[in-house]
């Protein structure tokens, strides 16, 4: 006998001897999903990223903040003027209402000039000098990015003041000069040498001249499209372009008491608003199409008609004669194209902004071989690289939609394509994570919080000068905002996961930030941990049998 | 405590909902993301894939195990707890542990705690535990003893709603409409078990008037810790009723045991609350409500509720008792109890 009671024939154990991973036919994998916010953002701004640092709170801005201008240099311009596809895109919408993103990137951006946080520059110079054409977003962020990698960097600019488009195109009450300038230093403090009044007439000499290695083109598209309207001799016709750059002067352009805008794009908000600023009791914008129709972003509609601004839509300029303007009324045909219908109306007006478009000026390109210009943009690589050997461009002088974010997002990746160019490789993106859709996710773990709106200036106070409309978020606003991200697709360390699996088979590694691992002796394989991870970071995957 | 959305905190990205939150203090997060926790029932044990009792057992034993530093003993009911956590020769239990029998694991726990108080060893608390089977149906008798005698023990009830160790039975505890091994549904006359009263145990236990009763579920582990906190600071009977899911009784899928859990709260078909002295003092205010065929249809114990036709009137009558709840505890914004 083995000595123990009458029945008892086995020592007693602990079930951990039973090694329950063995009935498992699919295992729990963590998982790092493509963020929406982050998928959309024309900058390719790790969104996600910032956003759970700065919902630390006051210990996570300057954290964040750095996170965030290693993607785009201009967090405090950014969060005024970008049209924010990354709230579009933000799962949040489907739940209550998007985050506003926009707001906390801004109050990081004024936090970082406020704190006078600069960047660090740890990359071993290259020897290597880039030169960059054009001092406006997307040149600014070439220079910034190439400093980063090491590379010396002079920035040719026509005008007399860096910005380009942020400057002589987007007006001071949505983007402070002061705002403006406090980026564009930060660059500048980097090192990056900016020689103005500099209008290059051949891209290629410029290079040889100056003895650089490559070249980023970012010249913009700043010459206002026009369309011929018979007009009087007394009557005023100005392009929006022009209009909005003179309001940098030291002369406030004369437009009248009445003016009319012809177009229907952000430019003509611009203009029909800074109209009104300028005195005019009547700012009308006059459209071919639908409001439905309007390229302009809604934002801008509805802050326009706030202030005052009048919409005529479906209709043409004839001509303006003797201070009054003949407009033809138009009908959408079936295929949604506005057709002249001959009926004829008048609108008095002192003077008529063409708000129409804009073209790139090429000229620099004349008789550099290989580059091909179509739709009078030029043509570029997915490298970014033109025709032209060593010559790279973006911004509004190649194919795409013309915003200063996307200019931004040309620029950081020129800039990481012309570093390996310059090093005799090829810069290859990393792969894609999956999309985290919002059916990822299990929302009933987040707080029901709606979105903080940021206070907007009173509609008849703000028409009359060119404060800024937008007023930024306080402190514990921002918080709040960042807090209502979903950090969909990635493990945010709620320990939901470690709670709720029945067999103890998820370890928790340590604290926030460590996150956990499965322990495949024991995982069931049951999906409880998948089903209850609030942001969709697991999924199952099947075994191999 | 909570705001209208029943929400605790606010502002804190998932609040209180999931069980840890690197934004909150570590005293507000749960026992269950606490890297220190007991783990009072441990892995290797033998439930099914996605078990909700053993969820429940491990929230509410570990809960405990932290409010008594340590110090705890558990006295556990015959049923599926029992059977898959202790096939000899092993055990799962990481506390001192005993089973007897079905029906009276109420009378070993006040036994064990009388032999402390002989003992004068105050500081050792006892928990009597158990499924509905045990507790509702066999073991109601002595549990009922316990609480009119006074005994110093937290008695904690995992109900999932059949005996599922013998092969889902029903027992006084089952829903009306659900198909169990003996209530099958049959015809139009028999749609699975009975309507009646059942056994609501609850009630019934604050009809003792004993100090401190209280329902749960592992749907909402800060409210069933909390409970079980709540209970640990007080002596003499207590009572607490927690809902857990049964995947493989209720033909249900693994991964939805903690969703049904969340589902049958927010359609008002269990009322969590907590009474005290035989009287409700508190109540969890539904957050998203729900009609009771979002709760059911997943189930395949209520299949034949959605055939073609569906049995709209029996849906009916279990949304009524939905209703019936709401109104009675007051479960949504607005209504107090």
């Amino acid at each position: 006998m083995n000595g123990k009671p009458y029945a008892i024939t086995l020592d007693v154990g602990t079930s951990l001897a039973n090694k329950t991973g063995s009935w498992r036919t699919e295992r729990a994998v963590y998982v790092d999903r493509m963020p929406p916010c982050n998928d959309a953002c024309p900058a390719g701004e790790n969104i996600q990223a910032w956003l759970y640092e700065a919902e630390e709170g006051e210990g996570g801005y300057e954290s964040a903040w750095r996170k965030l201008v290693e993607e785009n240099p201009f967090p405090a311009i950014m969060g005024r003027v970008c049209y924010h596809p990354c709230e579009t895109a933000c799962n949040r919408a489907q739940l209550d209402e998007a985050v506003g993103i926009h707001s906390v990137e801004r109050f990081l951006g004024d936090e970082g000039i406020r704190q006078g946080w600069q960047v660090e520059l740890d990359a071993e110079p290259s020897g290597k000098r880039v030169l960059v054409i054009g001092a406006g977003p997307s040149g600014l962020s070439a220079a910034y990015q190439l400093t980063r990698l090491g590379h010396a960097v002079t920035i040719y600019e026509a005008g007399s003041l860096p910005g380009g488009m942020m400057r002589f195109g987007i007006p001071q009450y949505r983007l402070p000069r002061d705002v403006l300038e406090a980026e564009v230093q930060r660059i500048l403090d980097l090192g990056v040498e900016l020689k103005l009044n500099t209008t290059v007439d051949n891209a290629l000499e410029a290079m040889r001249e100056g003895g650089f290695d490559a070249a980023f083109l970012a010249v913009g598209a700043h010459i206002g499209r026009r369309a011929y309207v018979p007009a009087g001799e007394a009557d005023r016709i100005v392009d929006a372009v022009s209009l909005l750059e003179s309001m940098e002067g030291e002369e406030r352009p004369q437009l009248g008491r009445r003016v009319a805008i012809y177009g229907g794009g952000d430019t003509a908000m611009d203009a029909a608003r800074t109209a009104k600023r300028l005195g005019a009791t009547d700012a009308v914008v006059v459209y071919r199409r639908t409001r439905e129709r309007m390229p302009a972003h809604d934002f801008e509609v509805e802050e326009a008609s706030e202030e005052g601004i009048e919409m005529r839509w479906l209709s043409t300029v004839k001509h303006f004669e003797g201070g009054k303007l003949a407009l033809e009324r138009m009908e959408l045909d079936e295929s949604g194209f506005p057709q002249p219908t001959g009926e004829v109306e008048e609108l008095e007006a002192d003077s008529l902004v063409l708000a129409l478009g804009q073209e790139a000026d090429l000229s620099l390109l004349d008789g550099v071989p290989g580059i091909e210009v179509s739709d009078g943009v030029v043509q570029v690589g997915p490298n970014m690289m033109t025709g032209c050997e060593g010559v790279f461009a973006g911004g509004d002088m190649v194919p795409a939609e013309r915003t200063v974010t996307v200019g931004v997002g040309h620029g950081k990746k020129a800039a990481r394509h012309i570093d390996r160019w310059l090093r005799g490789e090829a810069f290859e993106p990393g792969p894609r994570h999956e999309l985290a859709t919002f059916e990822s996710l299990n929302t009933w773990y987040y707080s029901d919080a709606p979105r903080t709106v940021q206070p907007q200036l009173e509609a008849a106070r703000r028409a009359s000068n060119f404060a800024e409309v937008v007023a930024g978020l306080d402190e514990e606003s921002a918080v709040f905002e960042a807090r209502r991200c979903l950090s969909c697709g990635n493990c945010f360390s709620c320990d939901n996961c470690y709670g709720v699996c029945p067999d103890n088979a998820v370890i928790k590694l340590g604290e926030p930030g460590e996150l956990y691992e499965i322990d495949l002796d024991f995982c069931k394989g049951c999906g409880l941990c998948v089903a209850e991870c609030p942001c969709g970071a697991i999924e199952m995957v099947p075994e191999q049998i | 405590m909570a705001d209208s959305n029943g929400q605790r905190v606010r502002f804190y990205q998932v609040g209180s909902f999931a069980a840890g939150n690197r934004l909150l203090d570590p005293e507000q997060r749960t026992v269950q993301a606490r890297m220190d926790r007991s783990n009072t029932l441990t892995s290797g044990h033998r439930a099914c894939q996605g078990c909700g009792e053993a969820l429940g057992a491990r929230y509410a034993l570990d809960a405990a195990m932290r409010a008594t530093d340590g110090k705890l003993i558990a006295a556990n009911a015959t049923g599926c707890l029992e059977v898959f956590s202790t096939p000899f020769p092993e055990s799962s239990w990481q506390l001192p542990w005993i089973h007897s029998l079905f029906g009276n694991a109420p009378a070993v726990a006040s036994g064990v705690a009388a032999a402390l108080r002989a003992k004068g060893r105050e500081d050792v608390r006892v928990i009597g535990q158990g499924g509905d089977g045990g507790t509702v149906d066999i073991g109601f008798g002595c549990l009922s003893g316990m609480f009119e005698r006074g005994d110093d023990v937290l008695y904690v009830c995992y109900d999932n709603e059949a005996y599922m160790n013998t092969g889902v039975q029903r027992s006084g505890a089952t829903p009306p409409a659900a198909r169990t091994a003996n209530t099958k549904p049959i015809g139009r006359e028999h749609p699975g078990n009975q309507f009646g009263q059942g056994k609501d145990l609850p009630r019934i236990a604050m009809a003792h008037g004993i100090p401190y009763v209280a329902t749960a579920t592992v749907a909402d582990l800060h409210d069933l810790e909390r409970k079980v906190e709540a209970a640990m600071e007080l002596h003499g009977p207590r009572y607490i009723h927690v809902f857990v899911p049964c995947p493989l009784g209720w033909g249900a899928a693994a991964a939805d045991t903690i969703k049904l859990a969340r589902l049958v709260v927010e359609s008002g078909l269990f009322p969590v609350f907590e009474a005290a002295g035989g009287e409700v003092v508190g109540v969890s205010k539904i957050r998203h409500q729900v009609p009771v065929e979002d709760y059911l249809k997943p189930q395949r114990r209520y299949a034949h509720l959605f055939g073609d036709p569906p049995r709209t009137d029996v849906i009916e009558r279990l949304q009524a008792i939905a209703d019936a709840n709401i109104a009675r505890y007051g479960l949504l914004d607005g209504e107090t109890a």
